[in-house]
């Protein structure tokens, strides 16, 4: 016989509801008079380093429809692809710049919009460039667990064709449902769960 | 040496057969909802590992209150008064502390307080039913709240969700990033519920029912329900340094 691992097992992911907003940014919900602001709603602020961008798009379900009852969170590094978090260990993020934002669907439209700069470039677990990314994570009622994925930026063409991440996807007709499309400082990334367009989600 | 220093390594897999799949025909908007294609496996980069964190001057005197967060004039919410209260860990059972956590409900009648919900129970006008906290060195937590009805919703013509709290977890890195629900011990619904049923296995399901916790109830006041969760372990950097490939 052998000794146990004693390991626990995660707790596991159930689906976030129509009513995630209640507890993510109830202040979007209509919610008002508990907490003072949504957290995430600002990713930065006047003194934070880098391009300031907007990334804008909609979740799409299986027949196409927008997800009007999404919440999107996203992670990305600072400007000189440090990311602020205590497990970064190779020096100080911008301080003015959180890296993390959370936004829910319009109820109408269903379109999320973040206010962010334009990540800098940060290395992968072998030292190789990753091309300047931001991941996503997606939950909403009919999700049981979230779904990760990262949005890449269309004018890095050398980078994205080096990543060492978008280099493992097998089918290459898919790379691009990962890379946004620019107009000025827009970029806009539509992520869709389901059919010929699926975005390609990740097992991370 | 010191074995104090914190892992920073990959996280632990996630045993996708622990958890539910994404398509769950039962609970019908998973069909078209639920991605058809393989995941890509990526062993965890810098962009993973690492997550945000929230600092205690976020977050409200109240905030953890859900009895008293939304109180007009001095009135209480109705119904059962609970705490609920527990530890988050890791796989490894290490403590995760400074984890933010977010929690929402009904109240005790079902009832969401959501621009868009209709069921016809009432609101309560004492009750919000949002709370935060952020757990100490211990990963631990408390709330206090009125424990939330059962409420119905349209999947199948019948079904009703069990009593329940949403539960939304950071850890240290983004890879941890967990939504959930808190169910209580003995609801006959539970074992009823087409989300829940989402969930493979029985054991699995249990992992997600608090038990009643009489050593923490406050007599005379409140009771108390104990729920820990748990969130993906984590490597140590040690020997982490090979070629992609070897």
């Amino acid at each position: 016989m052998t000794q146990s691992l004693n390991y626990f097992k995660e707790t596991p992911s159930q689906t976030a509801g129509p009513y995630v907003h209640i507890g993510c940014t109830p202040n979007f919900s209509g919610l008002n008079g508990v907490f003072s602001e949504d957290l995430g709603v600002k990713i930065l602020n006047d003194q934070a380093e880098g391009t300031r961008i907007t990334v804008r798009g909609v979740v799409y379900d299986g027949k196409g429809a927008p997800i009007k009852d999404a919440l999107v969170e996203i992670w990305q590094a600072d400007a000189k692809g440090l990311f602020n978090s205590p497990s970064e260990i190779r020096g100080a993020a911008d301080p003015n710049f959180s890296g993390w934002g959370r936004c829910p669907g319009e109820m109408e439209s269903g379109e999320f919009v973040f206010e962010t700069i334009k990540p800098g470039v940060v290395p992968f677990k072998d030292g190789r460039p990753m091309a300047p990314h931001i991941t996503f994570w997606i939950v909403a009622r009919g999700i049981n667990i979230g779904l990760h994925t990262r949005m890449y930026f269309p004018e890095e063409i050398d980078a994205n064709a080096a990543d060492p991440i978008l280099s493992r996807i097998d089918h290459k007709s898919r790379v691009p449902t990962l890379i946004a499309t620019q107009n000025g400082s827009e970029y806009r990334f539509d992520i869709h769960l389901q059919g010929d367009n699926e975005t390609v989600f990740f097992d991370i | 040496m010191s074995n104090e220093k914190r892992a920073q390594g990959a996280f632990f897999q996630r045993d996708r057969n622990w958890h539910a799949p994404a398509y769950t025909p039962t609970y019908k908007t998973s069909v078209l909802r639920s991605p058809q294609k393989a995941l890509l496996s990526l062993d965890n980069s810098i962009s993973e590992m690492t997550g945000p964190v929230f600092g205690h001057n976020q977050i409200g005197e109240l905030d953890n209150d859900l009895i008293l967060n939304f109180s007009q004039n001095g009135e209480l919410p109705v119904g059962e008064r609970i705490i609920v209260h527990g530890r988050v860990m890791d796989e490894r059972g290490l403590p995760v502390k400074g984890a933010l956590l977010e929690l929402w409900q009904a109240n005790a009648g079902g009832r969401y307080r959501h621009k868009k919900e209709t069921y016809l129970a009432p609101l309560d006008p004492n009750f919000g039913g949002c709370g935060r906290t952020i757990t100490d060195d211990n990963g631990d937590y408390h709330f206090r709240t009125i424990k939330p009805g059962p409420y119905p919703w349209p999947n199948g013509v019948n079904d009703w969700r069990p009593a329940h709290i949403h539960f939304s977890v950071f850890g240290d890195g983004f890879a941890q990033r967990l939504i959930t629900q808190m169910y209580f011990e003995g609801d006959p619904l539970i074992w009823k519920c087409p989300i829940v049923q989402t969930i493979p296995s029985e054991e699995a399901v249990r992992q997600l029912i608090a038990p009643l916790d009489m050593g923490n109830t406050i007599p005379m006041d409140s009771l108390a329900y104990k729920f820990d969760i748990v969130l993906r372990g984590r490597r140590s950097t040690m020997f982490d340094n090979r070629r992609e490939g070897n």
